[in-house]
């Protein structure tokens, strides 16, 4: 059963959000956060396990430097302050997917502290966005719940618990309260939510796939009346799985909320639970700040201490921001504001910068990029990455064009061919014999034959019409089906009728 | 009865050298004896309560011991060069993980469980080439002082069968006493390795915490759980502390330090002049009130030899000690509430279904932890469960922790005036079985005043036999602390007392134990359960 929403525009009316995420970052270290059982995603369930990831008796943590290297280079990355000294605690509670009924992680002395990064929207406005804290835990292992209709727990016969998760290094990043988006705030949800996954990707820490879990984010959302200053009741949405969801889930979330208070409501303090298929969030379980976890400090493990030459060499190895590299990169292709905002938007910033690394021009890649491909993409609804076309493709493609061996319409066939996995440009042309026919002998006679099927326009043409021979063009293109460059095509019919081009 | 069990780990060392006896030899002797007082068959696994014998080990496995022996045998005879215990056995407390062998806890809980994995001790144990005996009883979960506590069954005190053998590890405790092993590993949180030593007339060594790697050490208060060795004499303590001490990566609050030399220090300690200018702090706090008489005689005896062999006696005080078993409680419980949740009978171990009603994942689990633990658990969980609530824990375990701070800087002033600290290991000598298990059971909770103190501080300390009380006959302990990473000075003031009384008493304590075998031959064992 749906529940009441108000239109956002009214809800935008009377109302200012207020929001908060809670990103968590799986790492991609090699091991888990405290053990040396493999991080893979994928696996045969419960076979990246060790005693320590069983949470067997006698077991004991050991915490991973690498994923504390991580921890700091996403730290620095988002302006936080390293501690110097920083500690893990237990969080208790009893469930199946955490093999020792607690959860280590970090309390009240994370990593990284008090840090902001500045999230820019499509048109270029930029909010900054305060980061309370990036803290260092372990991710909980994975329960599928079998025999019912819906997946979920409710209604299953039984649930199987995969442990290949237990112990993935996580990093989990926690806004401030971010006040004054108003009605861009689903956009800056998803643009917040985006960047995150940018600035893990970039740094190299997380393979970022959101629909691997790689990056999960809860939105926390409030409504306060228009011109007051103290925050409403949030509720917290789980489950929200890639950023058009995260922009869904806010949006939903106000009019949601709009509704309830308009109506002389109290909105329930409680996780929410985001449904993509019905765009619908739904009520999950209640949560109020005395959640009690028992948390206290994690006697098995000794405090995590950084020095600052250890902090500046990890700063040292940062890669450029991408805010920046965005700036360099817009400069260096000398692309218009348009154009490279349509490049960012479109996500075919690497796949430009590598192209442009193997060769081609800007201009090429672009075309390329934001294309054929882009289109392909789209029919397939799938990134541009993963239509299987890469730099390299289009380099072959343009110079197979440059070459003249082929042209444009052709040039579109044959990447569809790469895509469909018949081998390289190159290769498919020679395989399919795809070539431009550029034997003038071969074209004379299919110009001879085009000539004598339509006298009239030869004469048209005699007699000074030169445009007119573009419907010979068209026959003999036609009898060559589409294999002989146009341009020569052009050239042999006007030669051949004695008339200046 | 083979006499060859009454020779220490040193003794058979060097028999084994020379060839004198071989290691096959030694290891049979001793299961023999485990077979004659143990009411143990061997490598069953029948843990049935209130066997007729002594029941110091839950498990023994006679062919495994035998099969290490029997290649140590044969790799001396080849002139291969061995580890200095090899061929020695030992028993291993079963709350240390064993794989090939079941491991417990002494716990419903884990009744038929094998470890996949060893113990970081348990694999030294093995690269020293020491045949395995068995797994000794204990309290469940290490949670008591008096193995009463065991779910199978108590272990007896050999010096009277109706009296406690200490706990938790009373196992241990009476294995070496009663000559079933020559060595035993323990593990200590409060006391759990001295106190049984004190009652049982044996030595036992609680090292600096972070000493010896708790990998593998089922854990029950983690920053206080250290494992120890239990034995008749110092200088096997000393042995077998160099057989698993060390650094462990597995083990992140394992200390990177070299281990010992605690043997050399031991044998120095017992020359003559060893304690000369040694300055020996009494501790005001743990002595003579509340103490038993007997304990006080034998007490202030010892630190009359010490006296008269050079050592200068001084008085300090620990003035937050007499909070320390609040604290101690407190913070245990709490770690134990945390460290037990893992029994939930999901991944390993007991699973109980709900005698009625719908079977989902959270009355699975009551289920099982209603029926997997035993009272003495559960009421640490609900306790340490309380301590850690929101709105109790700055009350509770906040105020402990800084009660533990206090403890910590109490005893580095203590050493600022002296070298080590002693007090009588325990008030009281063995109670009976049955005494302290009904009604308030802060009664056995005050056995641990004078041992709780150092587990908090993370110091170490050993005890060792100080005589016998008057009034029972039955065996005293003396406690030695020294500061943190100087467990080498521990063995070698322990060492130097133990040969004082030895030289005093003419022999060891244990000779005057009674014969076990006729004290279990007399015995009515279906009336004192």
């Amino acid at each position: 059963m749906s529940e009441e929403i108000l239109s956002f525009e009214e809800a935008m009316e009377k109302y200012d959000p207020v929001l908060g995420f809670e990103v968590h970052v799986e790492l991609n270290t090699k091991t888990k956060m405290f053990d040396d059982a493999p991080n893979e995603f994928g696996d045969t369930p419960n076979t990246n396990i060790t005693p320590v990831s069983l949470g067997l008796p006698g077991v004991l943590p050991v915490v991973n430097g690498k994923a504390v290297e991580s921890a700091i280079k996403l730290g620095l990355a988002l302006g936080c302050d390293i501690a110097e000294v920083s500690h893990f605690a237990r969080k208790n509670y009893f469930y199946p997917d955490t093999p020792k009924n607690f959860q280590t992680s970090q309390f009240d002395e994370p990593i990284a502290e008090n840090g902001s990064i500045d999230i820019e929207l499509e048109d270029g406005t930029v909010f900054t966005v305060d980061i309370e804290r990036a803290h260092m835990e372990e991710d909980a292992g994975k329960l599928n719940h079998m025999g019912g209709s819906t997946g979920r727990i409710q209604g299953a016969e039984f649930s199987l618990v995969d442990y290949n998760r237990a112990g993935v290094p996580l990093i989990e990043i926690v806004t401030r309260p971010i006040v004054g988006a108003g009605e861009r705030a689903p956009e800056l949800a998803r643009a917040y939510v985006a960047a995150i996954r940018e600035i893990v990707k970039n740094l190299g820490i997380s393979d970022a796939k959101m629909e691997r879990g790689n990056v999960r984010c809860d939105a926390n959302v409030s409504l306060m009346p228009k011109g007051t200053t103290e925050f409403g009741t949030r509720t917290e949405t789980k489950n929200v799985n890639s950023l058009r969801s995260v922009e869904r889930a806010v949006r939903y979330e106000i009019q949601r909320h709009a509704a309830v208070l308009d109506s002389g409501q109290k909105i329930v303090q409680e996780t929410r639970m985001w449904h993509e298929d019905t765009r619908e969030t739904t009520a999950g379980r209640p949560k109020s700040d005395a959640d009690d976890y028992r948390y206290f400090p994690e006697p098995d493990l000794v405090p995590v201490v950084t020095d600052s030459e250890w902090i500046e060499r990890l700063r040292a190895e940062l890669p450029e921001p991408p805010a920046e590299r965005r700036r360099r990169l817009k400069a260096d292709w000398g692309y218009s504001d348009e154009e490279f905002r349509d490049v960012v938007n479109a996500g075919a910033m690497d796949a430009i910068e590598e192209t442009v690394a193997a060769g081609a021009s800007p201009a090429v890649a672009r075309k390329w990029w934001m294309g054929e491909i882009a289109r392909i993409a789209k029919v397939r609804e799938v990134d541009l990455a993963e239509t299987g076309a890469t730099a390299q493709t289009v380099v072959e493609l343009n110079q197979l064009i440059e070459q003249k061996k082929i042209n444009d319409k052709i040039a579109r066939q044959v990447l569809e061919f790469v895509i469909a996995g018949e081998g390289s440009p190159a290769e498919i042309v020679e395989k399919r014999n795809l070539a431009v026919v550029s034997d003038d002998g071969a074209l004379t006679a299919a110009i001879d034959d085009a000539l004598a099927a339509m006298p009239d326009v030869a004469d048209k043409i005699r007699g000074g019409k030169v445009q007119a021979a573009g419907a010979i063009v068209g026959q003999v293109m036609k009898a060559t089906r589409g294999q002989a460059d146009a341009g020569r095509v052009r050239e042999l019919i006007l030669e051949k009728l004695g008339v200046e081009g | 009865m083979n006499e060859l069990i009454k020779l220490s780990a040193a003794e058979l060392v060097e028999k084994l050298k020379s060839s004198e006896i071989s290691s096959v030899e030694i290891t049979q002797a001793h299961l023999d004896r485990i077979e004659a007082t143990d009411g143990q068959t061997l490598d069953s696994a029948d843990r049935s309560a209130g066997k007729d014998g002594l029941n110091a080990f839950l498990h023994t496995s006679a062919q495994q011991a035998l099969q290490v022996a029997e290649e140590v045998d044969r790799a001396r005879a080849a002139g291969e060069e061995l580890p200095e215990l090899a061929g020695v056995p030992i028993a291993i407390k079963d709350l240390i993980v064993t794989k090939g062998q079941p491991t417990t806890a002494a716990s419903r809980m884990l009744e038929g469980w094998m470890s996949p994995y060893d113990g970081t001790v348990t694999q030294k144990v093995r690269a020293a080439r020491m045949p395995i005996l068995g797994k000794t009883n204990l309290d469940e979960f290490a949670m008591g002082s008096s193995t009463e506590h065991s779910a199978f069954g108590v272990t007896r005190n050999p010096w009277a069968l109706d009296r406690i053998p200490g706990g938790s590890g009373g196992g241990s405790a009476v294995a070496v006493s009663a000559f079933q092993a020559p060595l035993a590993l323990g593990t200590d949180t409060g006391g759990s390795i001295r106190q049984p030593a004190a009652v049982t007339g044996s030595v036992g060594v609680k090292p600096t915490y972070g000493s010896i790697s708790r990998y593998g050490v089922i854990a029950m208060a983690s920053s206080l759980d250290q494992v120890g060795p239990c034995t008749r004499t110092v200088l096997d303590a000393a042995l077998l502390h160099e057989v698993v001490g060390g650094y462990d990566p597995k083990d992140s609050t394992s200390l990177n330090e070299p281990v010992g030399p605690y043997a050399a220090q031991a044998r120095e300690g017992a020359t003559e002049g060893g304690l000369k200018g040694l300055r020996v702090g009494i501790i005001k706090e743990l002595n003579g009130d509340g103490f038993q008489a007997g304990v006080n005689a034998r007490f202030n005896e010892s630190i009359d030899l010490l006296k008269s062999a050079g050592a200068e006696i001084v008085e300090v005080s620990l003035p937050s000690v007499k909070e320390a078993l609040g604290a101690y409680y407190l913070i245990m419980s709490s770690e134990v509430s945390s460290n037990l949740a893992k029994y939930d009978g999901v991944r390993f171990g007991l699973r109980k279904l709900p005698e009625e009603g719908p079977v989902t994942i959270e009355r699975v689990m009551s289920a099982t932890r209603a029926a997997g633990f035993g009272d003495e658990a559960k009421r640490r969980i609900i306790l340490g469960t309380y301590a850690l609530s929101a709105g109790y824990y700055d009350a509770y375990y906040g105020s402990a922790q800084k009660v533990r701070t206090l403890i910590q800087r109490d005893y580095a002033a203590a050493f600022e005036k002296c070298d080590v600290l002693v007090s009588p290991t325990a008030p009281t000598t063995a109670y009976k079985l049955g005494e302290k298990t009904e009604g308030d059971p802060m009664a056995m909770y005050l056995g641990d005043i004078a041992t709780v103190p150092t587990n908090l501080a993370g110091v170490p300390s050993i005890s060792i036999p100080a005589g016998l009380a008057d009034e029972d006959g039955l065996p005293v302990g003396i406690q030695f602390t020294a500061p943190a990473h100087e467990d080498a000075r521990l063995y070698r003031v322990g060492a130097g007392l133990e040969a004082l009384l030895n030289n005093k008493w003419g022999a060891p304590l244990w000779a005057q134990m009674p014969d076990t075998e006729s004290l279990i031959r007399d015995f009515d064992f279906g009336g004192a359960k």
